[in-house]
């Protein structure tokens, strides 16, 4: 990908599930520092805090990448979990595989994905079984 | 609707955020899932949840909700209302169950403020 403008990285650890959302966290104080309009930052945020969620939940964490000009938003999420056997399924509202645990902890009502696809202008899933999954969001920056 | 209208209302006590009493609630949500919370974008509004931990505040502050409600007197702890104080959200307890907490708000004139598509 090349997205000429800023670049974050950031590396999610999958083992602290109190600590999910931590990257979400940063992006969205860096993207109201930027001063764009609350409407793109909400929508970038959301979807990205569902997708970072998501990647902890099932797929002992990963790495998310930020990519940010003039016009879009693109988030790159990345990891090596167990990947989706049926994304067509997994797109569904109330569709999920989280454990009573994460239940426990207010996730994992099957909304994770239909909120990302929801918030974001572009969504793209790239999963293979056994390797792992890669979401592409993006987000238009409003005026 | 203002954060110590609701403080009143619930009889709730506020754990962070006093500073912001004066702060203009519009809309509300009651819910224990943080998806359903995210699914609905809302301006200005009040999270009132059972769920006590870090999750609840980052949740809020991804939507720009202004307050946190934590009903059945649960009281969260420091981590929980150092995350709220990071991201400027108001914490309030209150000992009414939230069926009951939610009731009591829409009586008094706040409502959920958007209809599912």
């Amino acid at each position: 990908m090349s997205v000429n403008g800023l670049h974050y990285h950031y590396v999610v650890p999958g083992d602290d599930f109190t600590r999910a959302g931590m990257a979400s966290n940063a992006v969205k104080k860096i993207l109201k520092q930027l001063g764009l309009d609350p409407e793109t930052v909400r929508k970038l945020s959301i979807s990205l805090f569902e997708g970072e969620i998501n990647m902890v939940i099932h797929a002992g964490g990963g790495e998310i990448d930020v990519y940010i000009d003039d016009e879009k938003i693109v988030a790159v999420l990345t990891d090596h979990g167990p990947g989706i056997a049926d994304i067509e399924l997994a797109m569904q509202e109330g569709w999920s595989t989280a454990s009573e645990q994460v239940r426990g902890l207010g996730f994992g009502a099957g909304m994770g994905l239909p909120n990302m696809k929801k918030y974001s202008d572009e969504l793209e899933i790239d999963s293979t079984l056994g390797k792992g999954t890669t979401v592409t969001l993006k987000v238009k920056i409003g005026k | 609707m203002l954060i110590k209208d609701i403080q009143r209302i619930l009889d709730a006590q506020i754990l962070v955020g006093g500073e912001f009493l004066d702060t203009e609630v519009r809309t509300a949500c009651g819910s224990d899932m943080m998806s359903d919370v995210l699914a609905f974008v809302k301006d200005q509004a009040v999270l009132i949840t059972g769920l006590l931990n870090q999750q609840a505040i980052r949740t809020a502050a991804m939507m720009d909700m202004v307050c946190v409600v934590f009903v059945r007197g649960k009281v969260p702890g420091n981590d929980i209302l150092e995350a709220a104080k990071e991201n400027g959200i108001a914490v309030l307890t209150t000992t009414h169950r939230m069926f009951t907490a939610c009731g009591m708000l829409y009586e008094a004139g706040l409502n959920g403020g958007c209809h599912i598509k």
